[in-house]
């Protein structure tokens, strides 16, 4: 029941993942983060097996450091994520491979253009302009199809985002205790203050 | 000296010498001049560089000062190509030891590993030492105190306040154990590496690379044109010291004494 969204817009991509870190039927955190920054203009949000996916995320975070300290230059979003995906199916191929589902956001400072790469544990990667994991998938993928659009600006991305987090408040029958967004845009990667105390109402 | 026991690296002289590791300190003694200076709260890295050759791509051809992490960054003085493979090697390590302890290397860790790395070249069969010295500097985690470390093809490493490395160092060290003084700030640190650098270098600000590091800040490479600011305030300052000691000359005539170096001095260090 983890929560990964992720929408692009104009000049920005919206990474909202949910703060539920669970284990069975038990939520042992509510302040989870599950993303991490891979460089100024890349965030990884992962979600999957417990110990797979922070290890997975900080060993590619690792690498991609690694890169730009060796080259001195950063590695761009599409080049980053082909890079994952290569580890994933590395991985899927050997003995212990990774659960771990991914959303890579980013801003491509030399295309001038946000992005955002779909990825799943078994090494799939597709580039969309707005993508979802998990159940999440059934309530916001509907949503977004509706209501998305390649030029909107940041307020109505934050509105299409707000309607989906409700929509997975009224619907998912386990409360995964809010979301935390962060956006990436040309300057680089902020949190988003996210006010999640409205009642939703259940028909 | 080839006496046979320069043959295999591993093996002692009779009177106690590894001949290749002191072949490697020479190869130190020919690569152009590294300068660390530490100041109140910042450190600065100087480097000779090579004059560029007509048709050289100055643009993207590496520079002698690297970054191994954020907030480390290297200095050598010796063989290019050894120092590439050192170097790496320093920042597969930075970034090896964030991900298995969740923090950044700490300036006196990634000395202590470089030394290591240099020192099992050293002791092992098939291989021959690093043929580069380096300076280490920058700013450990959560702090504001800046450090400066050198490391040997032997495997030593020390400490230091200033230190110089590679072709007349010696010249260097000597003006720097004259010059430095505790607490400099921004500018007088800048200036002290840049003067040390011009014991050395005739050709000026062009043949100068400065690199500076504040504390969370990253390495910062000074451009050419700030470099020629404090050359030219330096050469001017001379000037004006040559005239004063010298009251019978006018200024200006006594340039040429000023600039020129005494001969022999370069080749020693």
């Amino acid at each position: 029941m983890e929560v990964l969204l992720g929408i692009t817009g104009k000049d920005f991509t919206i990474i909202a993942a949910s703060k539920a870190a669970m284990r069975g039927a038990t939520i042992l955190k509510a302040s989870d983060d599950k993303t991490r920054e891979l460089n100024s203009h890349s965030l990884m949000a992962f979600s999957g097996e417990a110990g797979d996916t922070v290890q997975f995320a900080e060993f590619i975070q690792a690498n991609i450091q690694l890169y730009s300290m060796r080259n001195s230059m950063e590695l761009s979003p599409s080049a980053t994520a082909n890079f994952v995906r290569g580890e994933l199916a590395r991985a899927l191929r050997s003995r212990r491979p990774y659960t771990v589902n991914l959303l890579l956001g980013g801003y491509d400072k030399i295309a001038d253009k946000p992005s955002l790469y779909w990825i799943d544990y078994l090494a799939s990667l597709a580039p969309v302009p707005y993508a979802a994991h998990g159940y999440a998938q059934y309530y916001c993928l509907s949503l977004l199809d509706k209501h998305h659009h390649p030029d909107i600006d940041f307020q109505q991305g934050m509105k299409i985002l707000r309607m989906c987090t409700e929509e997975l408040k009224r619907r998912l029958p386990i409360d995964f205790k809010g979301v935390t967004v962060k956006v990436i845009t040309k300057d680089g990667i902020r949190e988003q203050e996210y006010e999640d105390d409205q009642k939703v109402v259940v028909p | 000296m080839a006496s046979g026991y320069d043959r295999a690296l591993s093996v002692f002289s009779p009177d106690g010498h590894v001949f290749q590791v002191e072949y490697a300190l020479e190869a130190v003694k020919r690569g152009t001049c590294a300068v660390g200076v530490k100041g109140h709260d910042i450190v600065v890295l100087g480097c000779e560089k090579r004059s560029a050759m007509k048709l050289q791509d100055t643009r993207i051809t590496p520079s002698k000062i690297c970054l191994v992490d954020t907030h480390v960054a290297l200095a050598f003085a010796g063989l290019n190509a050894d120092a590439r493979i050192l170097v790496d090697k320093a920042r597969l390590e930075a970034q090896s030891h964030r991900l298995t302890v969740e923090d950044p290397v700490s300036i006196e860790y990634i000395t202590k590993y470089v030394a290591g790395v240099q020192q099992r070249y050293t002791q092992s069969g098939g291989v021959r030492p690093f043929g580069i010295s380096t300076l280490i500097v920058g700013f450990d985690p959560n702090d504001e105190t800046p450090r400066l470390y050198q490391t040997e093809p032997s495997g030593i490493y020390s400490a230091w306040k200033a230190n110089a490395i590679g072709r007349s160092s010696k010249t260097v060290r000597e003006f720097l154990e004259r010059n430095h003084k505790s607490d400099m700030d921004r500018e007088e640190t800048i200036k002290l590496t840049v003067k040390s650098l011009l014991e050395v270098v005739q050709t000026g600000a062009k043949n100068i690379e400065i690199a500076v590091m504040a504390p969370g800040k990253t390495l910062e490479m000074l451009p050419v044109e700030d470099i020629e600011k404090y050359v030219e305030s330096i050469n001017t300052e001379k000037q004006e010291e040559a005239a004063s000691r010298r009251p019978g000359r006018t200024p200006g005539t006594g340039t040429a004494a000023i600039l020129t170096r005494p001969s022999g001095e370069a080749s020693g260090s």
